[in-house]
């Protein structure tokens, strides 16, 4: 449906196809930039690039340090997702289905590390560790990560609770059925799309993490704080490489979170949209 | 239909975690910014005003923070310059391709920080690939040094960062909005422009409004982009806040700002929320 006078084919309209596609550039062009660079045999930079080769990918498989780091990310990550999902899907409950006293400041609390600046959630948990004598390590992250991810997991699940039919419940209760095996027998089969997909956003931005991360880092790099430490000595084709490979793993796990998306709903909703709508809701 | 002992099991877990791992920390931080640091670099427990006068005394915290405010105002807006128009594509012009041109806009989003800000990095050194491109035209002839370590390339990186964060509030909006209305704009006499002018975008201002505070606040609070591209003309508060807890160890000064921002955002949040009510009710 053309919602507009002017046909598709008019010169306004062709004047918007236009900056559309340059903001799709924009938004492009830098990311294939690096990936192009990641084959230049002569180092990132200088123009057209030359002498195509996979040694920089070469370098980095036998790169042990990267790799470690990675495995480092891969472990906060699944940790992390363990702790924003199980307490995301009871926030989301206790949002959806109980009063109490301080809901209300509740809601806010959970919901603002999605929109505050890492750095405060980052020094915040930075002293709290401190003043419990905690070292700082990979725990220490991940706890940062599980309390900053709560926020994403539970909007997605509330998002999804909203459209959960209330009626099966209760039909389950009358039937005889107790609170505990309706949750495990209808509630969360019903929701399990949508903690899927919460837990694909979450531990992607996990492995992406790297402003709360900075702050309770002890020993053991991750890899996002480990390709940082590594800029600091200058840049090489070996981060354009690791970057790729990073940016294909995000974009795989994008997909399928997306595909579990739209499966459940028709509206091409997206995680900020539902999450903005929470913080009114 | 819900008994209190279920109420109960699902919402204590979470207000105790959110206690332990927000609430309490926040407080923490509330502390720490009245407390003091000796010259042994040990941080006193005595209470008093003196990190916010000396907030206010020493104008290079109150100057990186307006700096902070123009860089985070100037992403804002071009964020919006481009998300607007691309929202309002996909909405209204993209009609058979809509499901993967939307796509393409929520790749970039989950694309690493760290990438995207090493990307542009790479591009915009003086032995970059943009200064090598404008060589090979023979544009110029030695490397161009202002685009990296500047204002200008904190704000074209995170403008890059913050687009489709802007785009995607707006594109909901555009979509909500019943296409009747437009319609009846239209069937009653309405130009394209006055439809777009006193329709479309009225109905779309808390989407705006939500993607801007999106934009603005993050950007607000960002040290990693000035880190990376933005060299000591780029520097921003909460780099003044890392350096503070890092090698200059001062937690105290260093809490009192970080406060200061978190109260910004909130009272930030706070005015956004009772706007968008407001413009919601119109």
């Amino acid at each position: 449906m053309s919602a507009n006078s002017n046909s598709p084919a008019s010169p306004k309209s062709l004047w918007l196809t236009i900056y559309a596609t340059c903001v799709y550039a924009f938004l492009y062009l830098p990311i294939a930039v690096l990936a192009i660079y990641s084959f230049n045999g002569t180092g990132v930079g200088g123009f057209p690039p030359k002498n195509w080769t996979l040694s920089w990918y070469r370098i980095l498989f036998k790169d042990d340090a990267i790799w470690n780091t990675v495995l480092n990310s891969a472990i906060v990550a699944a940790i992390a997702v363990a702790i924003a999902i199980t307490l995301g899907l009871l926030a989301a409950l206790a949002l959806d289905r109980a009063n109490f006293p301080g809901k209300a400041l509740f809601r806010r609390l959970v919901l603002l590390p999605l929109i505050l600046p890492g750095i405060i959630t980052g020094l915040s948990l930075l002293m709290l560790f401190v003043a419990a004598t905690m070292k700082l390590s990979l725990l220490t992250i991940t706890l940062g990560h599980g309390t900053a991810l709560i926020s994403v997991a539970t909007t997605e699940i509330f998002a999804g609770l909203q459209k959960l039919d209330r009626a099966q419940e209760e039909a389950s209760l009358d039937l005889g059925a107790n609170h505990w095996i309706t949750f495990w027998r209808v509630t969360l089969p019903n929701l399990k799309v949508s903690m899927i997909a919460a837990a694909l956003l979450v531990f992607t931005l996990s492995l992406d993490e790297i402003a709360v991360s900075f702050f309770l880092i002890g020993r053991s790099n991750t890899l996002p704080l480990e390709i940082w430490s590594r800029l600091r000595r200058g840049i090489t084709p070996e981060i354009n490489a690791i970057s790729t490979i990073i940016l294909l793993f995000s974009i795989a796990l994008i997909l399928v979170w997306y595909r579990l998306r739209t499966r459940t709903s028709n509206e091409a909703a997206a995680v900020l949209p539902s999450t903005i709508q929470g913080e009114q809701a | 239909m819900y008994t209190r002992a279920y109420k109960s099991a699902v919402a204590i877990p979470p207000l105790l975690w959110v206690t332990i791992f927000l609430l309490i920390p926040y407080a923490i931080l509330f502390c720490y910014s009245f407390w003091q640091v000796s010259p042994l670099q040990i941080i006193i427990h005595s209470w008093s005003l003196d990190n916010y006068r000396e907030l206010l005394r020493n104008h290079i915290y109150l100057e990186v923070l307006f700096r902070s405010m123009r860089i985070a105002g100037a992403v804002t807006a071009l964020a919006l310059l481009l998300g607007y128009p691309l929202a309002y594509f996909l909405s209204f012009r993209a009609t058979k391709r809509k499901d993967l041109l939307y796509q393409l806009v929520i790749i970039p989003l989950w694309v690493s920080y760290l990438v995207r800000g090493y990307a542009w990095k790479t591009i915009l050194g003086s032995d970059g690939v943009l200064n090598g491109f404008l060589q090979y035209l023979h544009l110029t002839n030695h490397p161009v040094e202002f685009f990296l370590y500047s204002p200008f390339a904190v704000i074209l990186t995170l403008t890059h960062i913050y687009t489709p964060f802007t785009f995607l509030p707006i594109y909901a909006s555009l979509e909500h909005i019943p296409r009747n209305l437009i319609e009846a704009s239209q069937d009653l006499g309405a130009s394209p422009a006055r439809t777009f002018w006193r329709v479309i975008l009225p109905l779309s201002l808390p989407g705006v409004l939500a993607g801007a505070t999106f934009a603005f606040v993050l950007t607000l609070g960002d040290f990693l982009a000035p880190l990376l591209v933005g060299g000591p003309s780029g520097i921003m508060i909460s780099n003044i806040v890392v350096s503070l807890f890092g090698a200059a160890y001062n937690w105290p000064l260093g809490a009192a700002i970080s406060l200061c921002m978190l109260i910004l955002v909130v009272t930030l949040l706070f005015l956004v929320e009772r706007l968008e009510k407001k413009l919601s009710f119109q």
